[in-house]
């Protein structure tokens, strides 16, 4: 799976969960500063994420997950 | 080979009554952050809470399970000679001993039921419903009195932001009995007990919990086992018109709500949200949600419910439910 495809998925993941346009959702975009994302909701997006890409994000590697780009390059090493 | 007679038993079992009850005193998010590190804005974004209702000293756990009963009982039109059997649902019971079913059936005024509490912590009321339902199918009740009823208060640490801002008293109540057509469906239940250290209480008697794990959990294994009960219960997620999980966090119902949703559930499937004025109150948070959304006329006769409770141990369960 490309970048780019796992991007497009979790900026679903992230509208669905957050109310955050999708458009909105880019690599450089820190969740919590720019997107207004807590961490309850940081659980709740790894959860589906975990689901829709079959990885494991647990709560210490999830806390590391600083920006979007942060999460995509961890799903795609961790696939 | 000695063959034991056994009672032949009934289709299945319905609601006939419902009732609930809670302290007078209401403690609202300012007067906790004048006791603790917290604001009312971060209790209502993080929690969903606004008031809890608290007991004194002086109203026991028995006392409000007395009372929401005696309404339940009440409300089914039977009165207390109808009822055979009497369920407590609790985990905050002040000792194991005594037991809290035998005291509460005799002071509503049921003579010589058979009476025990069930313990399966928040998800205790739908455990109880379970068996209620089941023993009247099976012919070894007649009429049940299933009641939620926890005093949380007694096992705060009013000192600690993460419990003392979401735990809350109640009791809420149903009269369950035999019916030609079902209108509880079968349970789907279970447990996770390799996570039985994320809830649990101090060696000083204070209840704890790891909030991020709970919430993870919460999020990502009880929507199946609702999906589950709706499936047992031959239906479709879209048939469902209220869902009433327990009232655990505002964040938790509205997470279970989407995902039922993404799962085909209805739009305008009613959620309840008994919480915000409640409370987490264990046991007691989905037979009240249920009364205090049916006084309302949130709910009414007919309705097609779908009840998620899922708690301490871990342990959850869930079932379709027609509103009495």
């Amino acid at each position: 799976m490309s970048n780019e495809q796992i991007l497009t998925d979790l900026a679903a993941i992230v509208e669905e969960v957050a109310g955050v346009d999708q458009a909105e959702v880019t690599a450089d975009k820190s969740f919590v500063d720019d997107l207004d994302i807590d961490s309850l909701s940081m659980v709740e997006i790894a959860v589906q994420a975990e689901d829709k890409f079959g990885v494991k994000i647990p709560d210490d590697e999830l806390a590391n997950l600083k920006t979007v780009g942060d999460a995509v390059t961890y799903i795609a090493s961790n696939v | 080979m000695t063959r034991l007679r056994m009672p032949t038993g009934v289709p299945g079992a319905r609601m006939l009554g419902l009732g609930s009850a809670q302290p007078e005193r209401v403690v609202g998010n300012e007067e906790l952050s004048r006791q603790v590190d917290t604001t009312d804005e971060w209790i209502r974004k993080r929690v969903g809470i606004v008031n809890r209702r608290i007991a004194g000293k002086d109203q026991s756990l028995v006392d409000m399970a007395v009372e929401a009963g005696g309404k339940a009982v009440a409300d089914s039109g039977l009165g207390p000679s109808g009822i055979d059997t009497v369920i407590v649902a609790t985990c905050t019971m002040p000792a194991g001993i005594p037991q809290a079913a035998a005291q509460v059936a005799d002071r509503i005024g049921i003579k010589t039921p058979g009476a025990f509490d069930v313990n399966a912590a928040c998800a205790g009321f739908c455990y109880g419903l379970a068996a209620a339902s089941d023993m009247i199918r099976a012919g070894s009740a007649g009429n049940v009195l299933v009641i939620g009823a926890e005093k949380l208060s007694d096992w705060i640490d009013w000192s600690d932001r993460s419990t003392s801002v979401i735990f809350a008293d109640a009791a809420g109540a149903a009269v369950v009995g035999p019916a030609e057509q079902p209108e509880i469906g079968p349970v789907a239940w279970g447990s996770a007990g390799d996570f039985v250290e994320v809830i649990g209480t101090t060696p000083e008697g204070r209840i704890y919990q790891e909030g991020q794990s709970v919430f993870r959990w919460a999020t990502s294994s009880i929507t199946p086992t609702a999906l589950a009960a709706v499936e047992k219960a031959g239906l479709a997620p879209s048939d469902i018109d209220v869902l009433i999980p327990h009232q655990a966090n505002l964040r938790i119902v509205e997470a279970i709500a989407r995902q039922l949703r993404s799962a085909g559930a209805r739009t305008d499937m009613i959620v309840a949200d008994d919480i915000i004025e409640s409370g987490n109150t264990s046991s007691a948070s989905i037979p009240m949600a249920l009364d205090h959304m049916r006084a309302a006329g949130t709910v009414r006769g007919g309705d097609v419910m779908l009840l998620v409770g899922f708690g301490a141990g871990l342990t959850y369960a869930s079932q379709v439910v027609i509103c009495p």
